[in-house]
């Protein structure tokens, strides 16, 4: 993607956002309910797909990160308390806003903390790490009483609307694309592609695993946060290993490496999951074997490029 | 400090450990022949308890006058059997179509199987715990120290004692085992000299699976309610104990398995003095596999292995 284009559709991106924003009292609430799910799943994807697909790592804890930004959010908009919830729209949306950034940054961290170690090994640890991390991560909020323990966050004042949904998923495809465009980007392509030849070439691997990990897990957190203020009741089993596997279903259908395959799929998988919504238990057996025969007849996804030669940019 | 109790601890913790051996010897086993995580493992040993409550239910009118301890050994190899099968089943449909395919996408079709298992499990037997039998008499015996201990607690230690030294023997003492070590050492190697490399992997899965349905009975008789879910945190904390004890290496998983059960039981046993609440126990396998991951990341007896070009 060229820059010129990239800005055009951050530009177009956060012009659509508002525009949703405006035109959605005109809604019904269940079009508007489907849209943010569909928006907070395109971030989930997307961020999951930077490193999954584009580096080539497999994470299993996405949703452990996104607990974690969906309860640091959450505390601080209960501490500002009539401030996040008062009259003025501009302060309330402020403090929304730096909420949100407070929950990315502390997904980010813990991102940082759980890739150090993991990261310097093989892929396949990486998974058996971020899933136990998911748990950990459940664990201690189900022990700690400051949170609301097993009993959850419940008043968290409802910020999330289209325009912070999509304007955040916008952005969010936005930096990856950037990110993955840029020279520096070329480092996690590289990775993915090949490890041995890449630190050959003196790319510092776990140094590229780390940082795709921990923008990741920032995005992540900003999804957990916006899903916390639209939902406003959190609690530690929303945030389960399946979440963290539709999130990785949606980015294998997509396409691993593919950012325009990603958000269809979300799209896709939020839909099918209203519709499904009769059928909870086939559900997960359809999408575990969608899995199965993905890997073995197209392992690139619907769209993907994954394991093909890449010719100029993407 | 009371000693009685720590016995106590000791020997809750040692039957524990001597399930998550048992997982974990799957684990290291696959890992060994294919170099790839299974997944689905921890699924086989939820069936295999599964498949204990049902044999036993259909062949209860038969084992009327015969000893416990036969009609025991009965529904242990049969669903031993059975899950064997079905660990071949997963290798043939699943993951040989895959050879030679990037770790990756061999990674995630096993999660898929492992889904596949869990809710298909869940559809057919429901979501709700189900109670495990009682498949003998069972009575608490005293042991020096203060210590005491179940009938099954003796009966999992004394079998799993059996089923190791009769996995070491078919590793060591054997044709297969001998073409099992060879495969782990080199595949292209091993193929060359006339190894059946797909028999072996099928007998490697087979092996792995049986184990694990041993597992999953002897965990249904601890703890006396299984559910299809049941297969996830041991599966896990199985694999930490695989990679605790160095990953690859038959007496490391044992080593390991023992090692978490142990660490496990003591923590939750001694959570008030530690100032650890007894809530964390399911954290205490992933804090651990950080540790092993950051200081010794080839495991207790592995030997750390380079990556060739």
């Amino acid at each position: 993607m060229r820059p010129a284009l990239s800005h055009l559709l951050l530009l177009g991106g956060l012009g659509l956002s508002a525009v949703l924003q405006i035109v959605s009292p005109q809604l019904d609430d269940y079009a508007v309910n489907i849209l943010i799910l569909a928006g907070i799943n395109i971030i989930l994807a997307v961020s999951l797909n930077l490193v999954n697909g584009h580096t080539g790592q497999f994470s299993l804890g996405h949703a452990g990160f996104m607990a974690a930004g969906a309860y640091a959010s959450s505390l601080v908009t209960l501490a500002s308390g009539p401030l996040a919830s008062g009259g003025d729209p501009v302060v309330k949306n402020a403090v929304f806003l730096g909420a949100l950034l407070a929950g990315g940054g502390f997904a980010a961290l813990c991102g940082f903390l759980v890739g150090v170690p993991s990261l310097r090994l093989r892929g396949d640890y990486l998974a058996i790490v971020t899933l136990g991390f998911g748990e950990i991560i459940r664990v201690v909020l189900q022990n700690t009483d400051a949170v609301g323990g097993a009993r959850g966050l419940e008043g968290i004042p409802a910020l999330t609307n289209l325009f912070w949904t999509f304007g955040i998923a916008t952005v969010t495809i936005y930096t990856v694309a950037c990110l993955v465009n840029s020279t520096y980007g070329r480092g996690f392509i590289a990775v993915r592609d090949d490890e041995i030849a890449a630190e050959a070439m003196g790319i510092s691997t776990t140094r590229y695993k780390v940082s795709a990990f921990v923008v990741g897990a920032f995005f992540a957190g900003l999804a957990g946060g916006l899903f916390a203020h639209y939902i406003s009741f959190i609690a530690p089993e929303t945030f389960n290993f399946l979440k963290s596997v539709d999130v990785v279903v949606m980015v294998i259908l997509g396409g691993m490496g593919s950012t325009p395959g990603v958000v269809a799929a979300a799209i896709l998988l939020t839909l099918l999951n209203e519709i499904l919504r009769d059928f909870e238990q086939y559900r997960m057996i359809v999408f575990s074997l969608l899995l199965i025969i993905l890997m073995i007849a197209r392992p690139q996804g619907l769209l993907g490029n994954f394991r093909k030669k890449r010719k100029g940019t993407s | 400090m009371d000693w009685g109790n720590f016995a106590q601890q000791l020997v809750n913790g040692l039957s524990l450990g001597a399930i998550y051996a048992l997982i974990a010897l799957g684990y290291t086993m696959v890992y060994g022949v294919l170099r790839f995580i299974n997944f689905a493992h921890g699924d086989v040993f939820m069936i295999g308890a599964f498949a204990g409550l049902y044999i036993n239910r259909w062949l209860k009118p038969f084992f009327t006058g015969l000893p416990e301890a036969l009609s025991t050994a009965v529904v242990l190899l049969l669903s031993m059997g059975a899950c064997a099968c079905l660990g071949v089943l997963i290798e043939k449909l699943a993951y040989k179509p895959l050879r030679n395919r990037s770790r990756l996408t061999v990674l995630i079709t096993a999660i898929g199987v492992s889904l596949f298992l869990s809710y298909s499990a869940q559809l057919i037997f429901g979501a709700a715990p189900k109670g495990f039998p009682n498949l003998f008499n069972s009575t608490t015996h005293d042991l020096p120290g203060g210590a005491s201990a179940t009938t099954e607690q003796f009966v999992v230690l004394g079998v799993t004692v059996l089923l190791l030294a009769a996995l070491r023997w078919i590793v060591l003492g054997t044709r297969m085992g001998l073409a099992m070590r060879a495969l782990s050492n080199n595949p292209a190697a091993a193929s060359l000299m006339g190894v059946n490399t797909d028999a072996v992997i099928s007998f490697t899965f087979a092996l792995g699976s049986a184990l694990a349905a041993a597992a999953g009975i002897f965990f249904a008789m601890l703890y006396q309610a299984i559910d299809p879910f049941m297969g996830i945190l041991p599966g896990i904390k199985a694999f930490v104990a695989a990679v605790l004890g160095g990953i690859g290496s038959l007496p490391g998983a044992a080593l390991g398995g023992v090692l978490i059960g142990l660490i496990e039981t003591l923590v939750v046993g001694y959570s008030q003095d530690i100032g650890i609440p007894s809530g964390y126990r399911d954290a205490v396998a992933f804090v651990l596999l950080i540790l092993i991951l950051l200081f010794k990341p080839a495991g207790l007896l592995g030997k750390s292995e380079r990556e060739k070009v």
